[in-house]
């Protein structure tokens, strides 16, 4: 069972209350873009392995949209943090780096290229 | 205009615990900067109670203030008293970046009490009911089986139950049915 806790409310939420909302941080291609980019946009996301970004809303609670990060292998959750930002927080980078070093997810990864 | 009554009229039911409909009861709804001192003193002026702390309610004397989520509160007042209060607040809140609406016929209000309180609810709701985990005075929002709901624990030990008053009834047999005598688990 998948337990994360509500940046909002403080609550440990479990699975049956919350609801997925797929893909985090992705970047929306609409008018005026390529046809490709508009395709992977819609269709292309990731399936990793391992470190994983996803949103989340507390549905049976505040309500409110969240991001999570979390290992799909172990499912390990990394931490959750605010749905007001278009990328990964340092901080919660910095907590995967201290598990997971060497990891990537997209552009993003532990920094030691 | 016709008599108001609960969502049903003040059924009960004992077993392991006592489900009851609480009756009617006024509730508002507010949103707003939970910070801001004028949203402050117009809550305390509706309810007598101050905002309350992240997942907790606060009582006084004529009502009460449960923390919804970070700007969101719900204001229980006595059910006659709504509308006015309502008016009240949004004249109080003129100019904020506020609303308070009167919710009070749209939610249903239920009672659980007894010694397997806490056991009737921990069957329905994927909430930690240890007495250590939830006590008295916390609020919380989570489901009931299938639906959406709220409750917090009063200090004598009883639970008060907040749902939407179109699933009021699926509520009270759902909450009866965990009381059945026969069902004692025993966990708490």
């Amino acid at each position: 069972m998948l337990i994360l806790e509500c940046p909002y409310c403080g609550v440990k939420a479990e699975e049956t209350e919350l609801a997925a909302g797929g893909e985090a941080h992705l970047k929306r291609f609409g008018p005026g873009s390529s046809d490709d980019e508009f395709h992977d946009y819609l269709f292309m996301r990731e399936n990793p392995k391992g470190v994983h970004f996803e949103r989340w809303r507390h549905a049976n609670g505040c309500g409110k949209w969240f991001h999570a990060a979390r290992c799909t292998m172990t499912l390990e959750v990394f931490g959750t943090y605010t749905a007001q930002t278009a990328v990964p927080t340092q901080e919660i980078m910095d907590k995967i780096t201290a598990k997971r070093p060497g990891w990537t997810w997209r552009e993003f990864s532990d920094g030691q290229k | 205009m016709s008599k108001a009554v609960s969502v049903l009229n003040g059924a009960q039911f004992s077993g392991l615990a006592k489900v009851e409909d609480a009756g009617l009861q006024g509730m508002i709804t507010l949103r707003g900067d939970l910070e801001s001192s004028v949203l402050k003193a117009a809550v305390k002026a509706a309810t007598g109670a101050a905002v309350p702390a992240q997942g907790s309610i606060s009582v006084a004397e004529n009502g009460a203030v449960a923390w919804m989520s970070p700007d969101e509160l719900l204001l229980l007042v006595p059910y006659e008293d709504a509308v006015s209060k309502t008016a009240e607040l949004a004249a109080a809140l003129k100019g904020e970046h506020a609303l308070a609406a009167n919710v009070s016929d749209a939610r249903a209000f239920f009672r659980v009490s007894g010694e397997g309180a806490r056991e009737v609810l921990g069957k329905v709701s994927p909430v930690d009911f240890d007495a250590a985990a939830f006590k008295p005075g916390q609020f919380r929002r989570s489901r009931l089986a299938q639906v959406a709901g709220a409750y917090w624990l009063n200090e004598d030990g009883s639970f008060y139950i907040v749902c939407f008053r179109s699933v009021g009834e699926y509520v009270f047999k759902l909450l009866s049915t965990a009381a059945h005598p026969q069902s004692k688990v025993g966990v708490y």
